[in-house]
């Protein structure tokens, strides 16, 4: 019975065998009886069997001598206990006697399975182990950990039993694993808290305290310590030098994650600093290390060049002299080479040596790598301006190689190229048509047929490769249509010849009649009517001069975007290139209780950060007037998701309730409609949800970044779909400077409506005293159910009725988790005004589908929402179609319930 | 803010995606999203193999070891850098246990490792990963001893006290009260160099990571101090080192310069930045002393010439010249040459001035050994390779660069010294010191690749 033979435990699949281990486990051999538990903790555990039925006999295992057997029980109890909460408590007899065994080891074992244990019985029995823990150091460091875990099944006994201020305490103890575990746990504490700063401030003293800490601590408990010091603001110019000089010595560390945190820590202190000789100095000694953190493993070698890829962003002179070490070498796993890639910064000392290694990986096997590369001789002709020549004729050897994706890819790069310095290097346009007939990407021949329209009074028989590609006009993506109606339009406009007068007849009949894409038929006709109204004004509209673009590294406008992934550095954040509202699941309790809080003063630290964050990301997404804010978010803040690769957002798995297992819905969060400096110096954020009178109300936030008081607010919406109005104002409301205010403005459906096509979007115009009569606009998006009416009921028939008479139609399909069923989505809609109909015979065969109705304020008058909601749950699909009446609506109903159930 | 959190749960998969182990530290993640990696990531295309991905409102971070994938899950905003060195520490620790991770040993090992798992990491938090500090009180058969015992002895109490203190303590990776007869320190430094040399010679990029491992067997607490030859100067053109720790030795001409320096935990960091001396408790047994990368002034042990030239459509001719770089007082042991040739190669004739040559079909390479290589002395290989003609070949072969595998004992590439080494213990004892070096050329992503490309 050596352990050498536990693998054959992972196959015995027999019938009848759970009988048997019962037998086993009751058997008086305590080898047997090890055994018989192990057989079922690895059937739960690996092969996902069911073994709860032995619950009772397991615990009853668990009072014995021997520390193998019951790690083996605890573990059991950790997998089972949630599902089986009234028979935990059979294990707290034993948990409560081994948490006052005289073995250390043993009393730490009990501490911390029940705190992995949430069943509210258990946890009320954790307390008091959780006081006597404090005499042996190696429970001590369990316990602390125990208190964060505390925190997540029941805040209110962690605060009623004072263990936060025990933590405290433990910051101060003798044993430094203790002092680390003390931080972690202090961290996610505050981290979930409400008001951080009341339950653990982060002030000089505490962190004069983790810097002296840091010296002694364990590896892992240097990175609890670094993480914590990264949200920490200092005070001023001394208090920054303080922490880095105490920090520095880590990057020695042999451990990278020390490393980067330690990186991580300087480079938020130095936004502090205002010598920038000194910064210089600082950020030179960050270099050698960020480089060391190449020659580890793989995985951690692309962490680093990811993180390395935002620092020099920031700092781009850091690495200047080290660029050999992002060369690729011939072995690298892909996903390196192509990060290395992207964090090669080309100077015009070292450019040569740049595009050499450039042409080499162009030769290489892999396709996707081998665009990159293109893509980055493009990069280098774009930012550098001396060494564009150069660039171009290494783009012209690769065309010369005729290898067709090199060739493809170098066609798009010269476009750019062609576009950042007009009218310069049109001479290698020849070479570019021979290769013309290879071409079969998309992107690769818009771009070719960009050029051709561009520089068509430079191209004799320009005429001729046009009407070549018009030939299978009609087969092309709409992205090649498009630009090949449009290069046609300026070969026209160019050459006004015959020729191009057919061509041009030819390309406006199959755009407009022949296809049956809106967006090709209405820039046809555009072009048509203008064409044939004022073939003058059409030159100068078709032919204007288009801005240059600019190297996306170079110009890095987003400043403050690139401050709040800093301060992400080595976090998951740094890797996605996405600050964390959008990949962390916003938790719905959280954000309530956020809303809850009136008043509220300024956040620093901590909160603080994460409302800078929500910021950020709404200054940037601000940038562009895109009418969906969803596709607008991942632009402003994918920095360089295109650069990325892999731009898709991977489908979303829901996941369960932390705490009850059960599918939420997912409401739209707070987000920054009118920035500080949009409205001089007032900011507010908000968001429409529903109030509890079933009127949908405004939960705003005000914050006043102005030097005076602000009040006298006045609130005016412009006509929308739903005929909302502020109920009342809020003109006595007055924000202090420096401060936010957060208010609940009421809304009615007493507005007037807008014309005949319904839109989520609601204009609104704010005035207050301090603007001297100037009106500040915003446009929020109004979550549709949060205006639904309560008298959207329907009979089954009705539906059916009104669902065959709708006009407006969408239909798409998304991927769902299993926590998705037709019970959880009627449950949690019922309250939300959407109501569930089912049909007169309601057969077992047909419970997979949910008919929804709703009624919505307007436009016009009430409108019908109808949905049906198809769950295959096989496969995992879900198929939402939904109808009504108006325009527009259906779509908007197909986007909210998409958010609500899915999150996206 | 971010929490310091690596993971909420860690399963351990095989190639197909199923789930050989799992250990759930949070309880924010299910079993299900396991599923959804396998669909998606093991079984999925085109990911570029990326080892962090977000599905959804999952993050999965995971490695590749063996035939086992080690998946972490987690839905916060974690520290990825911490993910994934605790994931190196787990394999590391697992090797440790039962030499090799892989499916297998990991069911065999089955219960051990549910206790590993539940002691180094503690609700997400990395906990305790040192082996030596482990295996003090997690041992594969010490439930078996104590059962002998019969009822847990006051002895096995005391043990239990003991251990906790020390694992939770200062100097965590050295129990109290060692004793050696004879007491040994063994120090090697082992350099790993990397290179990229253009056909013509131009080296591209050139570096040497090195780690200095030492064996010690050591009575009592000692302390231990090591004394480079390096320049160690403060950037910040601060302080004025006494070179040698206090020996006051002048700096000689072969200081060199070190690009960065990593410690183990046991080295006291604060005392390295203000005093520059490497002093530090080291853990009984083998240990990774500290790693050091150089960047300037490398010393290539070897040189390669090649040319190729391709005859016609059928025929390709290597002629490869070698050279070594170091005192002829030194030899190379193992030197093995990879020289890459197209995939349809037929067979290769060789012409060689010393060594064995063969053509590997599996590789589709050309491998060449020297068993030993004299310092100052130089080789040739000329290899004719035919080709099995195909009528369609479009695009043109790109040779791939040559890689060169190799052994120098003795020699480092960096030209980095031990000075000294001292040892300090409260009794007082002597102890017999040996100093070893060893020269090897990269042989994976980690240490870089000794490459020669050839166009």
């Amino acid at each position: 019975m050596t352990s050498r033979s536990d693998a054959r435990y992972f196959t015995s699949q027999k019938k009848g065998e759970v009988a048997e281990w019962r037998d086993e486990i009751h058997d008086p051999d305590r080898d047997k009886r090890k055994n018989a538990v192990k057989k079922a903790v690895i059937a739960a555990m690996t092969v996902g069997k069911d073994v709860s039925m032995l619950f009772t006999d397991v615990v009853n295992c668990g009072q014995t001598d021997s520390v193998e057997l019951k790690k083996l029980v605890y573990l059991y109890l950790i997998n089972y206990a949630k599902t089986q909460p009234d028979l935990a408590i059979l294990a707290v007899n034993t948990f409560v006697k081994d948490s006052q065994d005289p073995n250390p080891l043993i009393r730490a074992l009990a501490v911390r399975t029940m705190g992995c244990i949430r069943v509210s019985k258990i946890i009320e029995y954790l307390c008091d182990p959780l006081h006597k823990a404090l005499l042996d150091p190696y429970v001590r460091k369990t316990a602390a950990i125990c208190v964060a875990k505390l925190y997540d099944a029941g805040p209110e006994m962690v605060t009623e039993h004072g263990f936060v201020d025990h933590l405290r305490e433990l910051l101060d103890d003798s044993n430094p694993m203790v002092v680390a575990n003390s931080v972690a746990a202090l961290a996610e504490i505050r981290e979930k808290s409400c008001s951080p700063d009341s339950t653990v401030g982060l002030d000089s003293k505490v962190v004069h305290k983790l810097l002296a800490a840091l010296n002694e601590c364990t590896e892992w408990g240097q990175v609890f310590i670094l993480d914590t010091l990264s949200s920490y603001v200092s005070q001023g110019d001394q208090g920054a030098e303080r922490v880095i000089e105490r920090v520095l010595p880590r990057l020695q560390h042999a451990n990278c994650a020390v490393v980067l945190s330690a990186v991580k820590v300087i480079v938020v202190q130095l936004e502090d600093l205002r010598d920038p000789a000194r910064v210089q100095q600082l950020v030179r000694k960050l270099a050698p290390s960020l480089v060391t953190l190449l020659s580890a493993e793989a995985e951690i070698q692309y962490v680093a060049l990811r993180n390395i890829n935002l620092i020099i962003q920031k700092y781009p002179d850091i690495l200047k002299s080290e660029v050999k070490v992002f060369f690729c070498k011939y072995n690298d796993p892909i996903f390196v080479k192509q990060e290395k890639i992207e964090t090669i910064l080309a100077t015009e000392r070292n450019i040569d040596q740049v595009l050499l290694e450039f042409k080499e990986y162009s030769k290489e096997v892999d396709v996707e790598f081998v665009k990159k590369a293109v893509q980055a001789i493009g990069r280098c002709a774009i930012s550098i301006e001396q060494a564009a020549e150069r660039c171009i004729s290494v783009l012209l050897e690769l065309i010369e190689t005729k290898v067709n994706y090199v060739v493809q890819e170098s066609i798009v790069v010269i476009k750019h190229i062609f576009r950042r310095y007009p009218n310069q290097y049109e001479g290698i346009i020849e070479c570019l048509c021979d290769s013309l007939d290879t071409l079969d990407e998309p992107e690769a021949k818009s771009s070719m047929i960009w050029i051709i329209g561009e520089y068509a009074e430079r191209i004799d028989n320009a005429e001729e490769l046009l009407e070549a590609f018009l030939d299978t006009f009609l087969e092309e993506t709409p992205e090649v249509q498009l630009q090949l109606l449009t290069s046609t339009v300026k070969l026209f406009l160019k050459k006004p010849a015959t020729g191009p007068q057919i061509l041009i007849q030819n390309v406006l009949h199959q755009a407009t009649i022949e296809t049956d894409n809106p967006d090709l038929r209405d820039r046809a006709f555009v072009y048509w009517r203008l064409l044939s109204s004022d073939p003058e004004s059409a030159k100068d509209v078709v032919l204007a001069m288009k801005p240059t673009i600019r190297d996306d590294l170079t110009n890095s406008p987003q400043t403050e975007l690139l401050q709040g992934f800093l301060r992400q550095l080595s976090t998951l954040s740094s890797i996605y290139h996405k600050l964390p509202p959008l990949f962390v699941p916003h938790d719905p309790l959280r954000t309530r209780l956020l809303y809850g809080q009136s008043g509220e003063t300024k956040n620093t630290g901590l909160d603080g950060s994460l409302t800078n964050l929500h910021e950020n990301q709404e200054i940037v997404s601000g940038k562009k007037a895109n009418p969906d804010p969803l596709v607008d978010l991942m632009d402003g803040t994918n920095l360089k998701e295109e650069k990325l690769g892999n731009s898709k957002n991977a489908d979303t798995i829901q996941l369960a309730d932390p705490v009850t297992n059960e599918f939420r819905l997912f409401y739209p969060s707070e987000s920054t409609l009118l920035s500080a400096d949009k409205g001089a110096g007032l900011e507010i954020s908000g968001v429409i949800m529903r109030g509890e009178d079933n009127l949908p109300c405004y939960s705003l936030k005000l914050t006043n970044h102005t030097s005076v008081h602000i009040d006298h607010f006045q609130f005016q919406f412009n006509k929308n779909s739903f005929m909302l109005a502020p109920c009342s104002q809020l003109q006595y409301s007055k924000v202090a400077p420096n401060e936010s205010f957060r208010c609940l403005l009421r809304l009615s459906f007493s507005g007037s409506s807008s014309e005949k096509t319904a839109s989520p979007w609601l204009q609104v115009a704010v005035k207050s005293s301090h603007q001297c009569g100037e009106v500040f606009y915003f446009n929020d998006r109004v979550p549709l159910e949060s205006v639904l009416l309560p008298e959207g009921r329907l009979e089954y028939e009705k539906f059916v009725q009104l669902w065959n008479c709708a006009t407006d139609e969408y239909v798409a399909q998304c991927q769902m988790s299993e926590l998705l069923t037709p019970e959880a989505v009627i449950r949690a809609f019922d309250s939300l005004n959407v109501f569930a109909c089912s049909p007169a015979s309601f057969s077992e065969s047909d419970n997979s589908s949910v008919y929804l109705s709703a009624k919505a304020p307007g436009p016009h008058e009430e409108q019908w929402i109808l949905v049906k909601i198809t769950f295959t749950s096989t496969v995992g699909y879900l198929e939402i179609s939904s109808r009504s009446f108006i325009k527009g609506y259906a779509d908007m109903i197909y986007n909210s319930l998409r958010r609500l159930l899915l999150g996206l | 803010m971010p929490v310091p959190v690596c993971l909420s749960a860690l399963y351990f998969m095989n190639l197909r995606g199923e789930i050989i182990m799992e250990r759930q530290y949070r309880d924010d993640v299910t079993r299900t999203m396991a599923k959804a990696f396998q669909t998606e990531i093991i079984n999925g295309k085109d990911r570029g193999n990326v080892p962090v991905v977000n599905l959804g409102a999952c993050s999965f971070l995971y490695r590749r070891e063996n035939n086992v994938y080690l998946v972490a899950v987690t839905r916060q905003n974690v520290n990825a850098m911490l993910c994934f060195t605790f994931l190196n520490e787990v394999v590391a620790l697992f090797k440790s246990y039962f030499n090799k991770v892989s499916e297998k040993s990991l069911k065999n090992n089955f219960v051990v490792i549910y206790e590993l798992l539940d002691e180094i990491c503690d609700h997400g938090y990395p906990q305790i990963t040192s082996a030596e500090v482990l295996k003090s009180y997690i041992t594969q058969k010490s439930v078996r001893s104590k059962e002998k015992d019969g009822d847990a002895s006051y002895a096995a109490m005391e043990k239990a006290k003991a251990v906790s203190m020390q694992v939770t303590g200062a100097v965590q990776w050295r129990a109290e009260g060692l004793k050696y007869k004879k007491n040994e320190v063994y120090l090697d430094v082992v350099e790993n160099v990397s290179m990229t040399m253009s056909h013509t010679g131009t080296v591209l990029r050139a570096s040497a990571t090195g780690v200095i491992q030492m064996k010690c067997f050591l009575t009592g607490m000692p302390e231990l101090k090591i004394g480079l030859n390096d320049k160690l100067e403060d950037v910040g053109g601060g302080q004025e080192r006494t070179a040698g720790g206090g020996h006051g030795r002048a700096r000689s001409k072969k200081d060199i310069e070190l690009a960065d320096l990593q410690f183990h935990q046991c080295v006291n960091l604060s005392k390295f930045t203000s005093e520059k001396t490497i002093s530090f408790t080291p853990p009984d047994g083998e240990f990774e002393l500290m790693k050091y990368r150089v960047t300037e002034g490398v010393s290539l042990p070897f040189k390669v010439m090649p040319a190729v030239k391709e005859l016609g459509r059928t025929r390709v001719e290597y002629d490869v010249k070698i050279r070594s770089c170091f005192a002829e007082s030194q030899q190379a042991t193992v030197l093995r040459m990879r020289i890459p040739t197209p995939k349809h190669t037929a067979k290769a004739t060789f012409k060689l001035s010393g060594g064995k040559a063969k053509y590997v079909a599996k590789n589709n390479e050309l491998v060449w050994k020297l068993k030993k290589f004299q310092g100052r002395s130089e080789y040739t290989l000329h290899a004719e390779v035919e080709l099995v003609s195909t009528l369609n070949e479009k695009k043109a072969w790109v040779q791939p660069p040559i890689t060169l595998d190799f052994s120098v004992p003795m020699f480092t590439a960096s030209g980095l010294r031990i000075r000294f080494l001292k040892v300090w213990e409260r009794m007082g004892y002597q102890s017999t010191k040996w100093v070893r070096y060893l020269c090897n050329s990269g042989r994976d992503t980690k240490n870089g690749s000794y490459e020669i490309r050839c166009q």
